[in-house]
């Protein structure tokens, strides 16, 4: 409890503080700060909506009256079969049938943050390290570490190569580790990247499996945004890297996947481990009980994934309108002087304003940052909170508004990147 | 005369290096070099030997799965041959900690309910199957929230209009310590299951996926890993895995007989605190369970204030596990620890209760648990800590719903309470006709039946035996008191409220028509052909 009392709240918390007290809205409150720091999807909510308005039948147990019993009495922690299904049915197709997944490698758990921690508590021991590579997700300070006792250990990725892992920046992480007397257990990528809206190529992909191999440690591939990438054909997953050098080294390999980001469904808290390791299947599972789904979202999900009409027509467009959004706020920030890293995937993008950087600083980026947030009244990530070694870089999320509040965000861009260049 | 300790009644002898390196107890008795030799060398050869087995091993295989898991072969390349040489030093290890969870169940606990998910009973595809009394799941009152279910679902779940309760309401991220109204409505609950004279604050609830994560939060939150916990036995079997597992933290038993009705003693209390502290371990609460799992008996009132006054004493936390507080059947009335502490506002900070809607409400499948405290600290780290559990937002609207139509859980609550001590009072006089006697109980889903006389020998092995015996013969499913750390052999926890009223003749027939096979010793069970069929009548 004393860690947890110590845990400082890191400065996005104003950001955040700053949103909840004047928050935009388009009706009562237009000059209040909008909200782009939270990578929430809702551009494909209707989508949702109409099919749970026509199948009702998803969100009760039907007139057999045994179907409520089971539901209710269901605390297995192996998870209804029919929701593994048709989870795993669902993982194939974001990733064009390229791969099969088994249900019986599926551990449910009550989100991707418990999915995360989970496989943490069972690959390493307190004292040991998980390498990351930066940027990354804010949140990974706290669920990887805050009750398990495990270390990360950044992978610096910098603009020169648009933050792509190499082998380099992965033996320097490891080596950094092991002079600090650390044990390294494992790496583990966000693909598509969270903050960097990209999905990592496929090169890169076997680059790390190879250096994961040699090193004997675990490789976690948290494909949260597997869903959200632009195309079918952008995403590659470590699945596919897998299933083409026939599964070979597969053990080391635990994918996590929700339903959080590409289905637009946090509150649901739905999430999976998929391990190809037969022994961290069985822990997970056990330790599963500790954060279970509730049997009767289980129930209503099997019900609505297993329909692969609702799901090929979803995956279709919820890809589309992401993409088309991307393209709105690329070209927004584009004439307003701003460029961003080239984005494939994901619910934001990686925004570059360094140049506007007195100094090239963390100080002098959270100075811009709250000029921003105060002035402009964006509530957007800076680099720093998730660890960039290049400061000037931001995160902003662009799919939790409608387009017109995201015309609004880009105009107050405009008017503040002018008069910038005004006062410069 | 006191004895001493090994080091000096033994006389200092030359060290015998082949003695200290083999046996490196004798080398913490003969002195430090000892330790360093008798613990480093042994290591060292078992790695050696290890490094030597790994680098000669020929094929790569997977550990063998447990008999629960079946799981799909992946498919292998012919060019597994080249593993070895492509630089891979052999299987990719875990954790310790996951190590051991890995292993095997070897809890009867845990085996027999492997066994009945094996081989279940089903009156009409499996008449020969185990039937399950080995899990406390009330299946009694079901019937109640389906009928509520057909006449308020869609408005509960989908809102008739409006903001918050429509799926958009649902859908986005929720505070991970719950919705307020959920919050509110389960303080409400709380309050007519057990309020009596105090009312359960909303601010006070923290939400959380279960009672399970729930003690596994409220254990880290309280105590750091090597520190203790005293808990009065027997105690529920799943308490060794929720609060030690991840924590690091420890249980003390702390044993109640049935000489006393297995109520909790203050004086074996401060005798175990006293213990544990000679040892150097820090103990840093009491963790109790009341009504008791699986004893099913309640903690007086005076009993409360004294349980309090010895926390109070030593400085420590009291965990009260309330979650079988709704489930009553006796004519005491349960008093939550909650109800003592208005008086006592300095010793609010120490006492944290754990509730849940998985025994009294019979969902244990949505998985919605609480943890009640007064301490702002532990609220505020607990809350924290819900982000790794937090309840699934149509459940938590659905069940909004329910608790808040209060004539709906009254009438629930009365209805519940008489089904369960009819089962219990069928289930207890089938026994007794048996010649087999249980603790006395007012609350829970089982109750604590004492085969003590059935056992041989009297000890865990003969428990062990009956029931292996019970399981593979009888084909009841039962959890053996060893399960539950009792000291006293031949106690068994039967869950009742699983059962239905046509299988509870069904069971004791089972152990009567199979009792010269249970119990072959026993030569006099007096088992009249007239007790037996107005039994199976």
């Amino acid at each position: 409890m004393c860690k947890l009392r110590k845990y400082i709240e890191p400065t996005v918390v104003t950001g955040w503080k700053a949103y909840d007290e004047n928050p935009y809205n388009e009706s009562y409150n237009p000059s209040g700060v909008i909200q782009m720091g939270l990578a929430e999807n809702q551009v494909s909510f209707d989508v949702l909506e109409e099919y749970l308005e026509k199948h009702s039948e998803a969100t009760n147990w039907g007139n057999k009256s045994c179907g409520f019993r089971e539901n209710a009495l269901f605390q297995d922690y192996h998870g209804l079969l029919s929701f593994r299904k048709a989870m795993a049915s669902f993982m194939e197709q974001i990733r064009g049938g390229r791969v099969k997944f088994s249900p019986e490698r599926l551990v449910i758990t009550a989100g991707a943050t418990a999915a995360n921690e989970l496989l943490t508590f069972i690959l390493a021991d307190p004292g040991d390290a998980l390498l990351i590579p930066t940027p990354y997700y804010p949140g990974f300070d706290r669920d990887l570490r805050w009750r398990t006792g495990v270390k990360i250990v950044p992978i610096k990725c910098d603009s020169s190569n648009n933050f792509e892992i190499t082998p380099e920046s992965l033996e320097a992480a490891y080596n950094e580790a092991v002079s600090m007397n650390i044990k390294v257990r494992g790496v583990l990528i966000t693909n598509p990247s969270n903050p960097l809206g990209s999905t990592i190529k496929r090169s890169v992909l076997e680059e790390i499996l190879e250096f994961v191999t040699r090193k004997n440690i675990h490789l976690i591939s948290d494909e949260i945004y597997s869903g959200s990438a632009f195309s079918c054909t952008e995403f590659v997953s470590i699945s596919e890297v897998l299933e083409a050098r026939g599964y070979l080294e597969a053990e080391r390999v635990h994918v996590v996947y929700s339903l959080s980001k590409d289905l637009g469904l946090p509150g649901f808290r739905v999430g999976t481990i998929y391990s190809y390791n037969d022994k961290v299947v069985t822990t997970a599972r056990r330790m599963s009980s500790f954060t279970l789904i509730s049997s009767q979202t289980q129930q209503l999900l099997a019900s609505m994934l297993s329909d692969k009409e609702f799901t090929q027509n979803y995956i279709k467009i919820n890809r589309e309108r992401l993409r088309k959004r991307y393209e709105m706020i690329i070209d927004g920030l584009r004439r307003a002087g701003i460029e961003c890293l080239k984005g494939n995937a994901g619910l934001f993008c990686w925004m570059n304003l360094s140049n506007l950087l007195e100094k090239h600083t963390k100080e002098h980026e959270l100075d811009l940052w709250k000029t921003i947030v105060h002035e402009v009244k964006l509530n957007i990530s800076p680099g720093s909170s998730c660890h960039c070694s290049e400061p000037g870089w931001f995160r902003v999320c662009f799919a939790n508004m409608s387009e017109r509040t995201l015309e609004v965000a880009l105009r107050r861009i405009h008017d503040f990147m002018e008069k910038r260049s005004l006062i410069v | 005369m006191t004895r001493n300790s090994d080091s000096e009644t033994k006389p200092r002898k030359p060290t015998r290096t082949g003695m200290r390196l083999i046996v490196p107890l004798q080398g913490i008795v003969q002195g430090r070099g000892g330790l360093i030799l008798g613990s480093l060398i042994p290591c060292a050869l078992v790695y050696f030997l290890q490094l030597y087995l790994k680098r000669h091993r020929s094929s790569n295989t997977l550990s063998p799965s447990t008999s629960a898991e079946n799981l799909p072969e992946l498919p292998r390349s012919s060019s597994r041959a080249n593993l070895l040489t492509r630089g891979s030093i052999g299987r990719v290890p875990v954790s310790s900690r996951a190590s051991s969870i890995a292993k095997p169940n070897d809890c009867p606990y845990y085996i027999g309910l492997d066994r009945v998910r094996e081989d279940p009973y089903d009156e009409i595809n499996n008449p020969n199957g185990i039937i399950q009394l080995g899990l406390s799941e009330n299946r009694l009152s079901l019937d109640l929230i389906e009928e509520w279910l057909s006449k308020n679902l869609s408005a509960s779940m989908l809102g008739e209009g409006g903001d918050d309760l429509n799926i958009c309401g649902i859908a986005a991220y929720q505070p991970s310590d719950g919705l307020m109204e959920l919050k509110v409505a389960m303080a409400g609950f709380m309050t007519e299951i057990m309020g009596r004279t105090i009312s359960f604050n909303p601010s006070s609830v923290v939400l959380i996926s279960g009672a399970t994560p729930a003690l596994e939060i409220l254990s880290f939150c309280l105590a750091d890993q090597g520190n203790a916990f005293l808990v009065p036995t027997p105690y529920y079997p799943g308490f060794d895995r929720d609060m030690r597992w991840r924590t690091g933290v420890e249980l003390i038993p702390v044993h109640c007989r049935s000489c006393d009705d297995f109520t909790l003693s203050i004086k074996a209390l401060d005798q175990a605190f006293n213990q544990a502290r000679k040892r150097g371990q820090k103990v840093r609460g009491v963790l109790i369970s009341n009504p008791s799992n699986p004893v099913g008996n309640l903690l007086s009132i005076d009993m409360l204030y004294d349980l309090l006054d010895f926390a109070r004493e030593r400085n420590i936390h009291i965990i009260s596990d309330e979650i079988f507080a709704g489930s009553m059947y006796g004519n005491e009335e349960f008093v939550s620890m909650a109800q003592i502490l208005n008086s006592e506002d300095s010793d609010r900070d120490r006492v944290h209760i754990i509730y849940g809607l998985s025994k009294d409400f019979s969902l244990p499948g949505f998985r919605v648990g609480v943890i009640y405290s007064f301490n702002e600290n532990v609220l505020a780290a607990s809350r924290k800590l819900t982000r790794f559990a937090s309840i699934s937002a149509p459940t938590q609207r659905l069940v909004v719903s329910m608790l808040s139509d209060t004539k709906f859980t009254r009438e629930y609550m009365k209805t519940n309470r008489e089904r369960i001590k009819k089962m219990h009072d069928l289930f207890v006089e089938g026994l007794r006709e048996l010649g087999i006697e249980s603790a006395k109980s007012s609350a829970g889903l089982y109750c604590w039946v004492d085969m003590s006389r059935l056992i041989s020998p009297y000890n865990e092995k003969g428990e062990l035996e009956l029931w292996d015996k019970l399981s593979n013969i009888a084909k009841i499913n039962v959890t053996p008191g060893s399960a539950c750390h009792c000291i006293e052999p031949g106690w068994f926890r039967c869950c009742f409220a699983t059962l239905n009223e046509k299988q509870i003749p069904l069971v004791i027939e089972r152990i009567l028509t199979r009792n010269n096979l249970i119990c072959p010793h026993q030569n006099g069970m007096n088992w009249s052909l007239t007790c037996c069929s107005k039994i199976i009548a």
